[in-house]
C-alpha cells in the first residue's frame, strides 16, 4: 500500500482499541521473567559455550604481536578468535570501524580478541592471560583543537541522501548585522552513552552453512544484511531474532561486535556460543553521541521578531564517520527571513560517534534553546511568548511548503498555564525556598517524524486469533501493544485474540526502532496487511458490500453478521502488504511539537542542582496508546535531567578514550533525582503522516528538557552555563556569598 | 578473576594466621569491593579467609560508655542501632548517604574501612597506575582528576579515599582494633589507619599483611550537634565530591572531618580550633598546603560552601 494522499476516514477512526490506555500485551512476560533476552535462549540453545571480549589497550596504532598460548592453555577454553584466526571480515556498509581490530587498532577497547570458554568465568580469566604488544601512533582526541581543521558536512538527510553542508537563505550577514538586539553565544555539549541496561549481547548457532544470531538489536534487516557482508554470507545464510530488546537508545541500531564475535566463535568451537559485553566496554566499545560545539546567532527587532538565525556545528568521528546534525531543527522551528545552518566535521580518534535517542536535535536544542532564552532576555519578553511570536506555520527555507500539523503554540501555552509559569520572576536569582534558589525554565521541543516502509504479515486461524509477524523490535517501548491493538482495532477482535510476534529476520521486513519512526511506520505495515486480509476475509465469506464492517468478533454489513473466525473454517487467512509513503513529506512538513517546562532548586551553599517538577505537554499526532506514550516521554525526560546535570563521557585527550567507562563513572540519574514528572497529549491526528495519523514520541520527549533545565538554573542563580552538563562546579564561584 | 582458594575461618587468630602465612591471601568481608575488584584482576588474591563465623558481628556498651562495633556488623545494622542513631548520629548519616540499600545490608564495618580508592585509571588495568602497579605511573596526574584529591597527595597518587563511614569516625576520634596471627592485639587511632600515599600509594593504611581488624570502638559520646552533609553530582548512589563531618557545641566549638578530598579522612587539630570563626576560617587551616589539579581546584570552594551548610545546619536545628 502506497500513503501518497491524505487518509480519509478508516477503521483506525473508530479508536475502540487504538489510543487506549492498554498495559503491555507482553508486561506480564518481562515481571515473570519469561520475557527471553538475547543472553538467556536457553529456551531455543541450551548448551552455549561462553564468549568474553578484550577490548584493545590502545586508542590508536597497530597490534604487533598477539600471544594466546597461556590462554589457550586454561581450563576449559575452547578457542580463542583473533584478527589473525578470523578469515576475512568486510566492514557492514552501518559500521563506521571494524567490529574486530587488527593488525590496526582504530579506537580504544576496539575489540582484539574473543575467549570462548565452558563457563563465562574461565572465558573472563582466559581473555586476562592474553598478551597483546601494541604499537601506539599518535592521534586526535580533543574536539576542540580538531575543530580548527574540520571540514564541511551536511550529514545524511531522513531519505539517507546527503544533506548540504551549508544552507543559507536571504542575507544572514547583513541582516545580523543590522538587529537592534542580537546574541553571538557558543555551547557545547560532552559525547554522552547510551548507558542502556542490556548491554549488547548474542547468542549464535550454525547449522550448516546457515547462522543464526539471538541478539538485542534494534533494526533487524539492517544487521542481517551487515552480519552477511561482514562474514561474507548470502543473506539468506543469516536469521536475526531480537524478540526482546533490554533498551537500546540507538546504541542497538547497528551490527555490533557481540554478534559478528560470537558467530566466529560459535564458527571455531562447533558450539553455540553467547556473549554479553562487560559493562566497562560498553562504554568505548560502542557508537556514542558525538560532542559539539555549537555557535549560534540570532538577531531581532525590538519588537522580538527574529530577522537573522544563524546555527554551526562542529563535532567530530572517526574518518568516514557522519557529523552530528545538530542544526536540523534550527531550519524549521522559527521564523526569520535571513537564515544560515552550517555543520563540520573533525577528524577523532575517539570510539565512532553515531545515533543516539534524537540525533541533531537532542544536542541541537539544547543549544538552541538556551540561546532563545538569552534572546528573550535581552530583549525583555517573556521567553514563552517570544518562542510564540516567532513561530512559522511553513517551512521557512521553503515557505511554499506548510506544516502538515503544528501546535507549537498550543504546547507553550497550555503548558505555561498548567505549569504556573506566571509564578516565574523574570529577574533571576530572587526566588528563594530556605537554602535553595528557585527557578523556571522553559524549552521548545522539536523532532521531524520520519516514516520508513514497513511491512507485516497477518493470519486469521481457525480459533479466530490474529497473528500479526514483522521483524519491528521492541525495545522497551511499546511495539507489541500498540501492534496488537492496530491489529485488533483492523479485524475487530478484542485485543486478547490477538498474538504478536516481533523482531525475526523470517518475518517482513519492517521500519525497526530508531528515530522515533518506529510506532508510525510499523502500525502502519500491520494497518496495510490488515487491510489486505480484511479484504480477504470479505470475499471469502461472500461480502459483495465495498467495506463491510469488523466489530465485536463479527463482520457486518447491511443486516447480515458473520463471526470472523468462519472465515478461517476451511484454513487460515493470511495476508502480507508493506506501507510505503511518498509524496507527502516533500509536500508538507512532518514534525512533533512539544513543550518543556522545568522547576529546579540550587542549593544556595554547595551548588548542587535538583530537578523539582517538569512538564511536558506534546502534539505529536494521534497517540496510539496513551500510557506507553507516557512511559516513553517520561523516561525520555529522565534522559534529559541525565544530559543536563550529570552525563559525560570524559575524554581523556593523551590516551584517547573515555575515562569513566562503568556505571559508577558515567552517572545517569538515579530515582532521587527524578521528581514529580507530568505529561499532557494534545489531541491530534495527523491525516498526511499515515493512515494512523500517528507520529513518534518516542524521542520528543528528551527534545529541549536539557534547556529547560539549563534556562531554569539560569532563572535560579543569574548564573548562565553553556557547556553541559551543569555540573556545581560550573557556578560555585558565581553563587551568592555564605 | 583469577583462580583462588577459600576458607571460612573459625577463630579471629586464627583467620589472621590463615592469612598471614599466606603471601596472596585476603580477609573477605560482605565482598562488595573486593570481588568486584578481583573481577576486574585489580586484586587478585591466591587465597580469601571468609570472617562471617567469627561472630564479630555484635555492637555492645564500652565500660567507659562507649561503643564497641564488631568488624562484621553491617552497615545497615550499625547506622539503624539506637544507641549509633542517639548519641552518634553523624555516623548514621553518614553511612546512609553511602552506597544503596543492597550494598549496605552486606557491607561490613570493616570491610568499609578498607574500600580502595575509586579513581577511574585504577579501575581500568590498560592505564599506569602506581596504587594498582607500583611503578607504573600515575595516569590520573595529567588526565582527568575531577574526583581526585586535592591535601594529602604525593606525586606518585592524587587518589582519595572514598568512603563515608570513616569521615564520621575521624570527627568521633573512633580506633581500630586488630589482632594478628600470634594472637596480638593492637588499637589504632582511626587518624593514623590510613596513610598517604608518598612513594608507596599501594600501602593503603597502616595494617600488616594478616591483621584481622576485630572491632571499630567510639569513645563516650561527646554531645553536640551531628551533621553529615555529602555533595555529589546526583542526589544519590555517588561518591562525595566533598562530604562534611562535623559536631558542633552549644558553645561554637567543634570538630570536623573532610571527606572526598584528600588519601584518608581529613581533619586537623587547627581547623577544629578554627570553627568557632566560621567556614572559612577552617577551611583555611584544613587545607593549608593543598595541592588540587585543574580539574578539582573547586573542591576548595566547595568544602568552605559545604561546611557553611553544614553551621547553619547547626544554627536552625
Ligand atoms: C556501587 C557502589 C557504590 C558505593 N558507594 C559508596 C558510597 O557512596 N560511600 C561509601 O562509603 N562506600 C560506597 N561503596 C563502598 C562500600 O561501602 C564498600 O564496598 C563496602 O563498605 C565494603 O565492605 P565489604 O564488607 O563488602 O568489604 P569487602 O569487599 O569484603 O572487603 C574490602 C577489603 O577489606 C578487607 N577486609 C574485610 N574485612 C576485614 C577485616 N575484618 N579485617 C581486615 N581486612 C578486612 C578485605 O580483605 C578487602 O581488602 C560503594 C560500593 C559500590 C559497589
Ligand atoms: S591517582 Fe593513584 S589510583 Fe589514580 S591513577 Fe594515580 S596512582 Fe593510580
Amino acid at each position: 500500500m502506497k500513503f501518497d494522499t491524505p487518509a480519509g476516514i478508516n477503521p483506525i477512526d473508530r479508536m475502540a482499541v487504538v489510543g487506549k490506555p492498554h498495559d503491555r500485551v507482553d508486561g506480564a512476560r518481562k515481571v515473570t521473567g519469561t520475557a527471553p533476552y538475547a543472553y538467556e535462549r536457553h529456551d531455543v540453545v541450551p548448551d552455549a559455550l561462553y564468549g568474553f571480549i578484550l577490548g584493545a589497550a590502545i586508542a590508536k596504532g597497530r597490534i604487533t604481536g598477539i600471544d594466546t598460548a597461556h590462554a589457550q592453555a586454561m581450563p576449559g577454553v575452547r578457542a580463542i578468535v583473533t584478527y589473525q584466526n578470523a578469515g576475512k571480515l568486510t566492514l557492514g556498509s552501518k559500521n563506521t570501524a571494524k567490529l574486530l581490530a587488527g593488525p590496526e587498532v582504530e579506537h580504544y577497547h576496539q575489540a582484539v580478541a574473543l575467549v570462548v570458554a565452558d563457563s563465562f568465568e574461565k572465558a573472563r580469566a582466559a581473555a586476562a592471560a592474553i598478551h597483546v604488544d601494541y604499537g601506539r601512533a599518535a592521534g586526535h582526541f580533543d574536539l576542540a583543537a580538531a575543530a580548527k581543521s574540520a571540514k564541511s558536512d551536511g550529514g545524511e538527510d531522513e531519505d539517507g541522501s546527503k544533506s548540504p553542508p551549508i544552507d543559507r537563505i536571504g542575507d544572514f550577514a547583513g541582516a545580523f548585522a543590522a538587529a537592534p538586539v542580537t546574541l553571538d553565544a557558543t555551547y557545547t555539549t560532552p559525547d554522552e552513552a547510551h548507558a542502556m541496561m542490556e548491554p549488547f549481547a548474542t547468542t549464535a548457532a550454525w547449522t550448516g552453512d546457515a547462522l543464526t544470531v539471538w541478539t538485542a538489536n534494534q533494526m533487524i534487516a539492517w544487521t542481517r544484511e551487515d552480519l552477511a557482508t561482514t562474514l561474507g554470507l548470502p543473506k539468506d545464510k543469516v536469521r536475526v531474532d531480537s524478540p526482546f530488546v533490554g533498551g537500546g537508545f540507538g546504541g542497538k541500531l547497528f551490527l555490533r561486535a557481540d554478534a559478528v564475535l560470537a558467530a566466529l566463535g560459535a564458527k571455531a568451537t562447533g558450539r553455540p556460543v553467547k556473549i554479553a559485553m562487560q559493562r566497562p566496554l560498553m562504554f568505548n566499545n560502542s557508537t556514542h553521541r558525538p560532542a559539539t560545539i555549537q555557535r549560534i546567532r540570532l538577531g531581532a527587532d525590538r519588537s522580538g521578531k527574529l530577522t537573522a538565525i544563524a546555527h554551526e556545528c562542529t563535532s567530530g568521528n572517526l574518518p568516514g564517520g557522519s557529523p552530528e546534525t545538530a542544526t536540523d531543527q534550527t531550519k524549521l522551528l522559527y521564523a526569520a527571513p535571513n537564515r544560515l545552518t552550517a555543520q563540520h566535521l573533525a577528524v577523532l580518534d575517539l570510539p565512532e560517534g553515531n545515533a543516539m535517542r534524537a540525533p541533531g536535535e537532542a544536542s541541537g536544542l539544547m543549544a538552541l534553546e538556551i540561546a532563545m532564552d538569552e534572546m528573550a532576555e535581552k530583549l525583555g519578553m517573556d521567553p514563552v511568548e517570544f518562542r510564540i511570536i516567532n513561530d512559522t506555520q511553513v517551512d521557512p527555507e521553503k515557505p511554499e511548503r506548510p506544516f502538515s500539523q503544528r501546535q507549537l503554540i498550543k504546547c507553550l501555552r497550555d503548558g505555561a498555564a498548567t505549569f504556573g509559569w506566571s509564578a516565574r520572576d523574570a529577574r533571576p536569582g530572587r526566588r528563594r525556598d530556605g537554602d535553595h534558589l528557585i527557578g523556571l525554565g522553559v524549552a521548545s521541543a522539536f523532532r521531524n517524524n520520519i516514516n520508513f516502509k514497513s511491512a507485516a504479515r497477518v493470519r486469521l486461524g481457525r480459533d479466530g486469533v490474529v497473528t500479526v509477524e514483522t521483524d519491528m523490535t521492541d525495545i522497551g517501548t511499546g511495539s507489541y501493544t500498540i501492534i496488537a491493538q492496530t491489529a485488533a482495532e483492523m479485524m475487530g477482535v478484542g485485543i486478547d485474540r490477538v498474538v504478536v510476534r516481533l523482531g525475526d529476520s523470517d518475518f517482513p521486513v519492517s521500519a525497526g526502532s530508531g528515530g522515533q519512526w518506529g510506532a508510525n511506520s510499523s502500525t502502519s505495515g500491520v494497518y496495510a496487511a490488515c487491510v489486505k486480509l480484511r479484504e480477504a476475509v470479505a470475499a471469502r465469506l461472500g461480502f459483495n458490500a465495498p467495506d463491510p464492517d469488523f466489530i465485536d468478533g463479527h463482520v457486518r454489513s447491511g443486516n447480515r453478521s458473520v463471526a470472523l473466525a468462519d472465515a478461517a473454517k476451511d484454513g487460515d487467512l493470511v495476508a502480507e502488504d508493506t506501507m510505503s509513503w511518498s509524496g507527502l513529506s516533500r509536500k508538507y512538513q512532518q514534525s512533533t511539537f512539544g513543550a518543556h517546562f522545568v522547576e529546579v532548586a540550587v542549593d544556595a551553599y554547595t551548588g548542587e542542582i535538583r530537578v523539582r517538577r517538569m512538564l511536558a505537554v506534546c502534539a505529536a499526532g494521534r497517540i496510539l496508546n496513551p500510557k506507553t506514550a507516557r512511559s516513553q516521554v517520561i523516561g525520555a525526560m529522565t534522559m534529559g535531567v541525565g544530559g543536563a546535570l550529570m552525563e559525560e563521557l570524559v575524554v581523556d585527550k593523551r590516551f584517547g578514550f573515555f575515562v569513566n567507562h562503568d556505571l559508577a563513572g558515567y552517572e545517569v540519574p538515579v530515582h532521587a533525582d527524578i521528581p514529580h514528572q507530568e505529561v499532557v497529549f494534545l489531541d491530534e491526528a495527523d491525516d498526511k503522516v499515515s493512515p494512523m495519523k500517528a507520529k513518534g514520541v518516542g524521542e520528543l520527549g528528551l527534545c529541549g528538557v536539557g534547556a529547560a533545565i539549563a534556562n531554569a538554573v539560569y532563572n535560579a542563580t543569574g548564573v548562565r552555563i553553556r557547556d553541559y552538563p551543569l555540573t556545581l562546579d560550573k557556578h560555585l564561584d558565581w553563587l551568592p556569598t555564605v | 578473576m583469577r583462580a583462588f582458594t577459600y576458607e571460612r575461618a573459625t577463630s579471629a587468630a586464627g583467620a589472621a594466621a590463615a592469612v598471614a602465612h599466606h603471601a596472596g591471601a585476603k580477609f573477605l568481608g560482605g565482598g562488595t569491593n573486593l570481588l568486584d575488584l578481583m573481577k576486574l584482576e585489580i586484586e587478585t588474591p591466591t587465597h580469601l579467609v571468609d570472617i562471617q563465623d567469627l561472630k564479630l558481628d555484635q555492637i555492645e556498651a564500652t565500660h567507659d560508655g562507649g561503643l564497641r562495633i564488631g568488624a562484621f556488623v553491617s552497615n545497615t545494622t550499625l547506622s539503624a542501632n539506637p544507641r549509633v542513631r542517639r548519641d552518634y548520629a553523624v555516623l548514621t548519616r553518614a553511612i546512609q548517604a553511602g552506597a544503596s540499600g543492597q550494598l549496605r545490608n552486606k557491607a561490613t564495618t570493616a570491610g568499609n574501612l578498607l574500600q580502595r580508592t575509586r579513581c577511574p585509571y585504577f579501575y581500568d588495568t590498560n592505564q599506569p597506575c602506581n596504587k594498582r602497579t607500583p611503578g607504573s605511573g600515575c595516569a590520573a596526574i595529567g588526565g582527568y582528576s575531577r574526583q581526585l584529591a586535592v591535601i594529602g597527595t604525593s606525586d606518585t597518587c592524587i587518589a582519595t579515599y572514598p568512603g563515608d563511614m570513616a569521615v564520621a569516625l575521624r570527627a568521633l576520634d573512633a580506633t581500630v582494633e586488630t589482632v594478628d596471627a600470634t594472637g596480638a592485639t593492637r588499637v589504632i587511632p582511626i587518624a593514623d589507619f590510613h596513610r598517604l600515599p608518598g612513594a608507596t600509594p599501594e600501602i593503603d593504611t597502616v595494617l600488616n599483611h594478616g591483621e584481622l581488624i576485630t572491632a571499630v570502638t567510639l569513645p563516650k559520646p561527646v554531645g553536640g550537634a551531628h551533621i553529615y552533609r555529602k555533595v555529589r553530582d546526583r542526589a544519590s548512589y555517588a561518591f562525595a565530591l566533598v562530604s562534611v563531618a562535623a559536631v558542633v557545641q552549644p558553645d561554637g566549638s567543634g570538630r570536623v572531618a573532610f571527606g572526598g578530598v584528600a588519601p584518608k579522612p581529613w581533619r586537623s587539630a587547627a581547623a577544629d580550633a578554627a570553627i568557632p570563626h566560621g567556614a572559612a576560617a577552617v577551611v583555611e587551616q584544613a587545607f593549608a598546603g593543598a595541592r588540587p589539579t585543574h580539574d578539582n581546584s573547586f573542591k576548595l570552594t566547595l568544602a568552605k560552601r559545604t561546611l557553611a551548610a553544614a553551621m547553619a545546619q547547626v544554627r536552625t536545628a
